[in-house]
């Protein structure tokens, strides 16, 4: 849902010819099938649920059909704090991904290059946490950062912590959890451009007297731009509807519950199908807004 | 200025690829409406309901000799080569396989997961499923489930008298009891060397942010409401239920409560990160058996909850006698005792104690599987609610949860 932003952005073909034939159109029916009945129909009840009424018999997780649009009202007011909570941390933790990932990114792509081992090496170790479920690596981490594991107590000794604090169940630790999750999105993206970077061009940079800082503001970053976007995006989209971080069962807490946990129980617990189809709508609207805006101030269009 | 070329990411690639594609014209508008109106199509038949009760399947169990289980985690007993003893018993004495399916994680999740089937009278397929009271209430209520014939489970008599006239199935002609529970308050014994006695002993401010809870309201509130002196199973309203919510709520605004979960809450116990806790009787049991001797259960001194899950023989279930065949099975004491041995839950076959005797005294003596009439006095069943008032609870309850 969200790529569709790029369709409106993206300029018209240059170098892709443009052949309509019968073929390449039957060739495409399997995919429009499959949209049409994996994404198109889901979206559509999750739009018509959205507005369903509660049944008149009053049966909890009974609904009829209607056109209430008034849901969306009553779960904005309801939630309000969940819908900015999550934005907000998906934004700190895309921040920090990029913050992180950006000089992880840069040595391998660039500094690495005379040792292509090296390179390989640390590519395998940004990816290889993704041969163990992350699910399970969240709860690893939980346990970690428990509040009588060695890395809490040896903290709470060296007065780093306070004695009575926490770390899991707080808003510090949901964003440790997104962020640490999402940094091998944002860093592969990253990887891929800056690995292309030409090198020459920095060189030239700096014999036209600019400084390193200069030099990276003016040349590395725009040159790096595509990955950025990327990134970035991969990063904040998921993390602003995850609610496996966020969920009581793993970092998060009762203050600390998303947009995910919410959705989550109004479907599983409250049985509440309406304002969780209106949330979910809701959640893929504003960051279809988000992205839009985004990739338009990126000026990712002059990039493409 | 060095001509464009495409961004190296491949997926970048692909997006300005598909967006070039992308030319609207008349026949694609024309496309795009007909794939929305199969989708409205296909949507439509995904969210319709029907009012009227379904009808029960019909029974073909005398020519097919199987019956499908749906039951909860670890609720049954099983020997180290990961095979159901009691189960294989059963197949070999009455001919009849026994599918058991650990399909049942939630109560509401799973009835969200079977509801649209059920309200259609379709086969779900579980020939019984073992769910909690007040969701087997809801089940009866909407019609889902099937009469069970009594002549099929002459071993109904060994029902635990006080198990037989439930206010949701009155003579227990929908469901039976496969086992019960207590919720209670548990502690960490190396660190709470003094125990805890009553559910106010979890405020104390000694325990701040290493107090869990469960996510199960009935529990949870229940034991809040003993302990503020509701009869939990008697008449009961608003004013005693918010009185209790506002407890729950402040203790979870202020940092006390930091823990609120299902199942899950067990890794809390082991990690330490919940020290003292509401929690389920037989679960106990099986973490101290499994992580060391750490933990101690008890019922406050004001009451703890007692709940039952029960089978039941869902409405599209084609097999109906093979699942009174399997349950007629599990009323037979000895079979009780095989099984309460392993689960540590607490069964409702009379005559189940003796034949424990036989295999384990010590096990028989144990207060969580077999309570006497004063561990019993002190457990309470949360009554019935009606539709309207699970749902205001519910909303209360979670409203609490999500901050």
């Amino acid at each position: 849902m969200a790529f569709a932003a790029f369709a409106t952005t993206a300029g018209p073909g240059e170098e892709v010819q443009r052949r309509r034939s019968p073929i390449a159109l039957l060739l495409l029916l399997p995919g429009i099938l499959y949209l049409a009945l994996f994404f198109l129909t889901p979206l559509v009840s999750l739009v018509l649920t959205s507005l369903q009424v509660p049944s008149a018999t009053g049966e909890p997780g009974v609904y009829d059909p209607a056109f209430q649009w008034e849901n969306y009202v009553t779960v904005i007011n309801d939630y309000w704090p969940h819908i900015l909570r999550s934005f907000g941390y998906a934004l700190i933790a895309t921040v920090l991904a990029l913050a992180f990932s950006y000089p992880l990114a840069y040595f391998i792509g660039v500094k690495a290059r005379p040792w292509p081992l090296l390179q390989s090496l640390m590519l395998v170790l940004v990816i290889a946490p993704f041969f163990i479920s992350f699910l399970l690596r969240t709860l690893a981490w939980k346990q970690l950062l428990s509040d009588e594991s060695f890395v809490i107590t040896a903290l709470k000794a060296l007065s780093v912590m306070p004695p009575d604090a926490h770390f899991t169940g707080t808003p510090v630790a949901v964003i440790f959890g997104l962020t640490y999750n999402f940094i091998p999105f944002m860093t592969l993206p990253l990887y891929t451009t800056l690995e292309r970077l030409d090198v020459r061009f920095l060189e030239a940079g700096s014999d036209l007297y600019a400084s390193p800082l200069q030099v990276f503001r003016k040349v590395t970053i725009p040159l790096s731009m595509p990955g950025i976007v990327a990134g970035t995006l991969l990063t904040f989209i998921p993390a602003a509807g995850d609610y496996v971080n966020a969920s009581r069962s793993f970092l998060g807490g009762s203050d600390t519950q998303m947009m995910g946990n919410v959705i989550e129980a109004n479907f599983l617990v409250l049985e509440n199908y309406p304002a969780a189809a209106a949330l979910s709508i809701i959640l893929m609207s504003v960051i279809l807004v988000i992205v839009t805006i985004y990739i338009r101030r990126a000026g990712t269009e002059e990039l493409l | 200025m060095k001509p464009r070329t495409m961004p190296a990411d491949p997926m970048i690639q692909e997006l300005i690829r598909q967006a070039q594609r992308a030319q609207i014209g008349r026949r694609t508008v024309l496309a795009g409406a007909g794939a929305g109106a199969a989708a409205l199509a296909l949507a439509a038949c995904s969210t319709g309901g029907g009012s009227t009760k379904p009808t029960p399947a019909k029974d073909k169990s005398a020519t097919d000799k199987k019956v499908n289980w749906a039951n909860w985690a670890a609720y049954i007993d099983e020997d180290d080569a990961g095979n159901y003893p009691t189960i294989d018993a059963f197949t070999k004495q009455t001919g009849i396989k026994v599918n058991y399916d650990v399909a049942v994680d939630d109560n509401n999740t799973y009835y969200g997961k079977v509801k649209d089937q059920l309200a259609l009278g379709q086969d779900i397929g579980a020939d019984t499923v073992c769910l909690t009271d007040w969701m087997v209430a809801r089940w009866i209520r909407l019609g889902y489930t099937q009469k069970l014939d009594h002549a099929n489970i002459p071993n109904l008599k060994n029902l635990t008298p006080g198990l037989l006239n439930v206010d949701f199935d009155k003579g227990r002609n929908q469901s039976l009891p496969w086992q019960g529970g207590f919720a209670g308050i548990a502690w960490n014994k190396d660190k709470l060397p003094g125990g805890l006695k009553s559910v106010d002993d979890l405020w104390d401010p000694s325990l701040k942010g290493r107090v869990g809870v469960l996510s199960e309201m009935r529990d949870t509130l229940g034991l809040i409401m003993l302990q503020n002196g509701v009869d939990i199973s008697g008449d009961w309203g608003d004013e005693e239920f918010n009185a209790a919510n506002d407890i729950f709520a402040k203790q979870v605004g202020d940092g006390q409560i930091r823990n609120i979960k299902g199942n899950a809450y067990l890794e809390d116990l082991k990690s330490e990160d919940t020290l003292a806790a509401i929690v389920w009787s037989g679960d106990i049991t099986v973490i101290n058996a499994e992580a060391g001797d750490h933990w101690e259960f008890a019922i406050p001194t004001a009451g703890g909850t007692l709940w039952n899950d029960n089978f039941l023989v869902p409405i599209g279930s084609p097999r109906k006698a093979n699942a009174e065949a399997l349950i007629n099975y599990y009323y037979e004491p000895e079979v009780a005792a095989e099984v309460a041995a392993w689960v540590n839950y607490i069964t409702p076959v009379v005559g189940a104690k003796e034949a424990a005797m036989a295999i384990d005294p010590t096990l028989a003596e144990n207060q969580l599987i077999f309570p006497n009439e004063e561990t019993l006095s002190k457990a309470h069943v949360f009554r019935g609610l009606s539709p309207a008032e699970e749902a205001k609870y519910n909303a209360e309850f979670q409203k609490v949860l999500l901050g």
